[in-house]
């Protein structure tokens, strides 16, 4: 080989090397921070698509309407807890410590993000209710689909 | 009736934006003089009746006319004025409205400022401008038309305007921004243009930079305005969520920040050029991604706004076409385009390169992050997020390399650069951004971390080998003092930016590193204490706004038992849409911030409250801010002035 040759090569194959490298790493930081989205049925009898279940000590996403009557408050602390149901009929139970959004009410479509403490709790370290009337995150409302909404703050 | 006017101007904008795609680009063709200078006249045009036409419907807002669908949805008699006036582009058809007109502004002041530009060029530039209008006027009145009338039943009043919107934030953030993703057209249609001329040279890069320049600076101050507004309004104390929506207004910017730089190679080197234009095209083309993802409601995002598929689809086929189009002139233009100019491997040339590289992967990462969940969806894998931890790592690791190199970049010559010349420099500021660091780390931080150490460091890096530069550059001729007062204006702004984006990086690394955030339970008479800070809750008042009710807390700050303020977080609740809203009371400082933010009263009568600290937080947007002031500055330079002369030729 020549050297201008044998220099194109090594330059070439640093560079392939480097972006591999680079892509590797990228695709390894995004497995770590993938959450897949549940319904309540969903953690119970496994994706609709895949009909994997989620596994204990996963993190994922879960999104249902807070069932009325569902919501307890620990007198000392900012712990609650919540049932969240969907249109299938499954029912999982949230806990939480913090401050919850200013739009969640019982009867609401929400999101939680969290981990699986066992088959049908949820420990949310975030939970995200809708930003206003009109919208709900899509999955909530296909998750929701046919539910009859207790729309118990509207006029 | 007025109404009706509104909509006949848009239409009547539509058709001249329409006449000024095709008649110049005839003109040309058929070499008819009339026809190519009636470019500049019928942009005139078309942004007169574009603006008519939204004077109008700002006027409807301000009368309250609730027989208009969008002004009944989104507004109510009892808003004030000025939010009457900014509720025009709350909300989905009239923020569009607001797109066109200023795109139409954009384009008019293209034919009226650049009167030393061959008169071709300027049509073809307005040419495409127009088709882009054009674009936009058809999805308005196609699929989101504001003035649509709600007659014969139309409310008494109307559902109000989003309480989250009501606010000074957002009075000012949504024109700024659409006037940095809508400016950057500028630069696509140069691009364009030049392409379809097959003549990419130094001047072209020197009259798209100045426009290029603008663009970016509306769109940092509009997304640092943005950020500032999630701050304080959203009542969680973020300053960025990566939400895809900021995410869409933050891929235009970063490849808007790799266009300027690359432009600049362009302008002084004659090199990089077909790079140059595939940045400009990428810029407008992710402005426009950015729009299809907002406006499609095909995300998951605080910001989507209602949504319909017909709108969506008109986007993207819109999108495809523009994207498809222009990437097929670029292949088939672009290999015509020959460089000139020869460097070495190191030398300023690949510095700037290495600054795109690095901006690229980071633009990358973004849009990865943002469209991987759509494509997990859409085929069938079911819906994921991506979480901050993914961006914030990929960020952290990108930020070092290319902080480290933006120090050394502007110490390094064009051409070609004797390494050894550089490392007195370098050792130099390399010894006084260590010794800055740790007195910094030693004053404000609590703790230790070794992400703190590193993120601040690169900060003082990048502070001290600008100012380095400077004194060397003002030192070569002249004594420091006099030196410095006669570097240009466009050398002063690349060291304010570049100290600018220091200043930012040191912002974000101590409010990462070093915020302290308590959600406690608080009765009134309790208080809670850290960071030296009392936070002693005295009272819950009722509180009584012009269209909403609430409670409001009354906290006495101490610091060491020396007093710092009083602040008073409200709890809204707005009457019209029952919606309640968080108002933090937020006590700003250099250093740092105290945020007070009412959760819910609890059952027991106490309050859920969440009380902040976060150091240096200020910084984050004030880095920003010296960005943005850069950039005017170099617009100002000398090179970019009109002369007088020129002036009165014309």
């Amino acid at each position: 080989m020549n050297p201008r040759r044998k220099k194109r090569l090594l330059i070439t194959s640093a560079l392939v090397v480097g972006l591999s490298l680079a892509v590797g790493l990228v695709l390894f930081a995004l497995q770590q921070n993938i959450d897949l989205f549940y319904t309540p049925t969903e953690i119970i009898e496994g994706k609709k698509e895949t009909g994997i279940k989620p596994e204990v000590g996963q993190r994922l996403r879960i999104g249902g309407m807070v069932l009325n009557g569902s919501v307890k408050r620990d007198p000392e602390s900012l712990k609650v807890s919540f049932d969240l149901i969907d249109n299938g009929g499954g029912i999982v139970t949230v806990f939480f410590t913090g401050i919850l959004p200013d739009l969640f009410r019982e009867g609401q479509g929400i999101v939680a993000q969290g981990e699986l403490l066992n088959a049908t709790q949820v420990n949310a370290f975030e939970v995200l209710a809708k930003h206003d009337e009109e919208y709900m995150p899509p999955e909530v409302a296909e998750a929701l689909e046919g539910m009859d909404h207790l729309k118990t703050d509207k006029k | 009736m007025l109404a009706e006017i509104g909509q006949f101007a848009l239409v009547i904008a539509c058709m001249l934006s329409l006449l000024q795609t095709v008649y110049p680009l005839y003109g040309i063709y058929a070499r008819q003089q009339n026809a190519i200078e009636s470019a500049k006249i019928l942009t005139i045009l078309q942004f007169f009746f574009v603006a008519v036409s939204f004077a109008i419907l700002s006027y409807l807002f301000l009368v309250n006319d609730f027989t208009v669908t969008y002004i009944a949805t989104n507004s109510n008699s009892a808003l004030p004025w000025y939010y009457r006036l900014s509720a025009v582009w709350g909300a989905h058809e009239g923020s569009l409205l607001l797109w066109v007109l200023l795109l139409s502004l954009w384009s008019t002041a293209v034919a009226v400022m650049s009167k030393r530009l061959p008169i071709e060029s300027i049509a073809r530039v307005l040419a495409v401008l127009g088709l882009l209008s054009l674009g936009f006027y058809l999805f308005v009145l196609l699929t989101s038309n504001p003035f649509l009338r709600t007659l014969p039943y139309f409310p008494v009043d109307g559902r109000d305007l989003n309480p989250l919107l009501q606010d000074i934030g957002l009075i000012l953030h949504p024109p700024m921004l659409y006037m940095g993703y809508v400016g950057f057209s500028v630069a696509f249609a140069f691009a364009i243009a030049a392409l379809m001329e097959g003549r990419l040279d130094s001047a072209w890069a020197k009259w798209s930079r100045p426009w290029t320049m603008a663009a970016w600076v509306f769109l940092t101050v509009g997304i640092a305005l943005g950020s500032w507004w999630a701050y304080y309004e959203l009542g969680w104390g973020g300053w960025w969520f990566w939400d895809p929506v900021e995410n869409a207004s933050f891929m235009p910017w970063i490849a808007g920040t790799a266009l300027i730089h690359s432009l600049a190679v362009s302008e002084k080197r004659g090199v990089f050029k077909s790079w140059t234009v595939l940045l400009a095209i990428s810029a407008f083309s992710l402005s426009l991604l950015g729009t299809f993802l907002v406006r499609s409601g095909i995300l998951v995002s605080v910001h989507a706004f209602a949504s319909d598929p017909a709108r969506g689809l008109f986007i993207l086929a819109f999108l495809i076409l523009i994207i498809g189009g222009s990437l097929l002139l670029y292949a088939v233009q672009a290999p015509k385009v020959k460089s000139r100019g020869r460097y070495r491997l190191f030398s300023r040339e690949t510095m700037l390169l290495t600054n795109n590289i690095l901006l690229i992967a980071a633009l990358i990462v973004v849009l990865l992050g943002t469209l991987l969940p759509l494509v997990h969806k859409e085929i069938g894998l079911g819906s994921i997020s991506i979480g901050e931890p993914f961006f914030n790592s990929m960020f952290s690791i990108l930020v070092v390399p290319f902080a480290l190199f933006l120090g050394v970049a502007p110490l390094v010559r064009w051409k070609r650069q004797n390494i050894k010349e550089l490392f007195k420099p370098l050792l130099h500021s390399l010894f006084i951004s260590t010794a800055i660091t740790l007195i910094f780390l030693y004053s404000f931080a609590s703790h230790f971390t070794w992400l703190a150490l590193m993120g601040v460091f690169l900060g003082f890096w990048v502070l001290s080998t600008t100012c380095y530069e400077l004194c060397l550059r003002a030192t070569h001729r002249f004594s420091l003092f006099t030196g410095l007062t006669k570097l240009g204006y466009s050398h002063w702004a690349m060291s304010i930016g570049h100290a600018g984006f220091a200043v930012m990086i040191i912002g974000i690394t101590m409010t990462q590193n070093y915020s302290i955030e308590r959600d406690v339970k608080l009765a009134v008479g309790d208080h809670i204490a850290f960071e030296h800070y009392d936070f002693h809750f005295d009272a819950v008042n009722d509180l009584q706004g012009k269209n909403y009710t609430g409670s409001v807390g009354v906290f006495t700050i101490k610091k060491d038992d020396q007093y710092v303020a009083t602040m008073k977080p409200e709890k809204r609740i707005y009457t019209v849409q029952r919606m309640p809203m968080t108002e933090a009371a937020i006590n700003a400082g250099v250093t740092r911030d105290l945020y007070i933010a009412m959760g819910e009263m609890l059952p027991d009568g106490a309050w859920a409250v969440r009380i902040y600290y976060k150091p240096f937080i200020r910084w984050i947007w004030f880095g920003p801010l010296m960005m943005g002031f850069a950039g005017i500055l170099m617009m100002l330079d000398r090179r970019y002035r009109v002369k007088k002369s020129d002036e009165e030729e014309a």
